[in-house]
């Protein structure tokens, strides 16, 4: 019982990492709080489940295709609404934001439809396996992997590559960076597409975990991603890994023991007591006030 | 007077005119903590929602007097967010954001799950007993409202959360006790919400839990941002605009949300700082009067 727990626990909390990520590295780049980041998992959701139902792509490919088109998406929305507000109010890039969200949730319910789409069953054949005294679907094990190789993959491409260099330098300091001859727009335009590829990566398990694909998913599991990125201190990569898993765990343990109607809140007060204990998060830097 | 005045209004105007009014309220609200105080409020609706619920249970329980209940709804809304604020406003910046978005997520839930709220279906609220009708009260608690804000604003009070939303370290070196003001500044604001969430159950008449969510802390925050933040003019407009732009969008019927979203992000693109930000009302109002307005002329309200 304990075992199936955890492990529906990790596979769950592996997407709400993926999505984390984008977030957590957008903000340590711009401080943007990007409240379109749960959308783009929507709609890489949807990319994908396009790819299997109609062009009957395999999963593999068509989470590729969707990442693909996520990347460019995010690209794209960097540059239209975030980008002329750089130097702005960082709360009007934050409205921006929630208007991008709005436009590409009510875009996603005129093309797609009110209802939730499930993908076929033909996606992915799951079948059961026994884990000493727990049945783990083949399907979990699908979603631990892909998000473990993709966080191995980001976690390269940050530490070990030139453009990771400099993604790291203009967290650091943005003016700094710019003048040591970084390219600082192509960083955050790299930024948004790495982000916005995790999220749609993300959208495509989630769409096949829960066989449920709609309009309105984002929301949810985009504030949830958020509470899980600030819970590992946002602006830390290894804190959005730790953050989404610990707070995927922790719902599937809250439903599991009984409190299945307060689902939603469970991640939401562990949020909250964690940095009522720590106010920076679990790996967050201490942010030095200067007089 | 009023009354024939209200009278000749059709019905769905007046509740166009109804829902301006509450945005107004709510968006004043929001204005004293996160335009004056500078902290980033993303659950507002969770206030809204207490002081919604707070005064259908007065009315529906005790049924005393429907001004009292206003007022009462505002002062436990305030209490409650006195009690939630103590703790969190210590944190800063994107923290107290969303330790503000997880407590209005605990609060829909817990509202959901309650015996008293009757959970998930909602309550029906009854229309209040008043010599004057509805739309007027929401009128004169408006009016009010905006007074009062124009009151702290220039207040003792307003000046110390200008200084702590402008420089907390040097407001701190001046003497103000940043903890205090914060939760003080937290409580009005949350006594409005409180007041408009009110106004709000007993106006509709029915009100649910699902209906306070993080969407409504958002349309009160693009309220005041584009309007113009921490100016009581551009939250007046920018609440009058995003309520009544749905309405007048309603024309595109499936396009509209579409459109509301585009329209977001392009007025943020060409005004950032809002319709009415950098403006000062004051200033211009005694100008055109001819008063000179001592020292620099120069506002200094939006930033």
């Amino acid at each position: 019982m304990f075992l199936q727990q955890l492990i529906n626990g990790i596979a769950l909390g592996s997407t709400y990492a993926l999505i984390a990520l984008g977030y957590t590295m957008v903000y340590g780049i711009i401080t943007l709080i990007n409240f379109a980041h749960g959308e783009i998992f929507m709609v890489g959701a949807f990319v994908g489940l396009l790819m299997v139902g109609y062009f009957k792509m395999n999963l593999f490919l068509a989470m590729a295709c969707s990442m693909i088109f996520c990347m460019i998406m995010g690209v794209l929305i960097e540059f239209i609404a975030y980008r002329p507000l750089r130097k702005s109010s960082r709360l009007s890039a934050l409205i921006s934001a929630i208007g991008v969200s709005i436009f590409l949730s009510s875009l996603a319910m005129m093309v797609f439809g009110a209802n939730a789409k499930g993908f076929p069953d033909s996606a992915f054949e799951s079948t059961q396996l026994h884990i000493g005294n727990a049945d783990v679907s083949t399907l979990q094990l699908l979603i631990i992997g892909v998000s473990a190789v993709l966080m191995i993959a980001l976690e390269y491409i940050v530490q070990w590559t030139k453009i990771g260099k400099a993604m790291r330098a203009t967290s650091e300091d943005y003016n700094t960076a710019a003048l040591m001859g970084i390219n600082v727009n192509y960083v955050i335009s790299f930024t948004f597409a790495l982000g916005s590829a995790l999220a749609a990566a993300g959208g495509v398990l989630v769409g096949v975990l829960f066989n449920s694909v709609s309009f309105n998913m984002g929301l949810m599991a985009g504030l949830k991603a958020f509470a899980a990125a600030v819970l590992g201190g946002i602006g830390s990569i290894p804190g959005a890994m730790l953050g989404g898993l610990l707070l995927g765990v922790a719902e599937v343990f809250g439903v599991a023991i009984g409190y299945s109607s307060y689902r939603d809140a469970i991640a939401f007060a562990i949020l909250v007591l964690v940095l009522l204990v720590r106010p920076t998060g679990l790996l967050g830097k201490k942010i030095q006030k200067k007089v | 007077m009023l009354h024939s005045l209200v009278n000749s209004i059709d019905p769905y105007t007046m509740q166009i005119l109804v829902n301006i009014g509450i945005g107004i309220i709510l968006a004043l609200g929001l204005n004293i903590i996160t335009g004056l105080t500078g902290q980033l409020s993303l659950g507002h609706a969770a206030f809204m929602s207490v002081g919604a619920f707070a005064g259908a249970l007065l009315t529906i329980k005790t049924g005393m007097p429907f001004y009292l209940t206003i007022l009462l709804s505002g002062l436990i809304t305030a209490v409650v967010a006195a009690a939630i604020g103590w703790p969190i406003l210590r944190l800063t910046g994107d923290y107290l954001a969303i330790c503000t978005l997880g407590f209005a997520e605990i609060v829909k839930v817990v509202f959901l799950n309650l015996e008293v709220t009757n959970k998930a279906l909602g309550l029906t609220v009854p229309t209040p007993d008043t010599s004057i009708s509805m739309p007027v009260i929401v009128l004169i608690v408006v009016i009010l409202v905006i007074i009062f804000s124009a009151f702290i604003e220039k207040s003792r009070f307003g000046r110390a959360l200008k200084a702590i939303r402008d420089d907390e370290i040097a407001a701190e070196s001046m003497g103000i006790n940043i903890a205090r003001y914060k939760v003080q500044s937290f409580a009005v604001s949350a006594f409005m919400a409180g007041i408009g969430g009110c106004l709000y159950a007993h106006f509709l008449g029915y009100i649910n839990p699902s209906d306070f969510g993080f969407l409504k802390s958002i349309d009160m925050l693009s309220m005041i941002v584009l309007g113009g933040l921490g100016s009581i003019p551009g939250a007046v407009f920018g609440a009058s605009l995003l309520s009544a732009a749905p309405e007048f969008l309603r024309f595109m019927s499936q396009y509209r949300m579409l459109v509301y979203g585009a329209l977001l992000v392009f007025l943020m693109v060409f005004r950032p700082n809002g319709m009415m930000g950098g403006i000062d009302f004051s200033a211009l109002v005694k100008k055109k009067l001819g008063i000179k307005k001592r020292g620099a002329a120069r506002n200094q309200e939006g930033h």
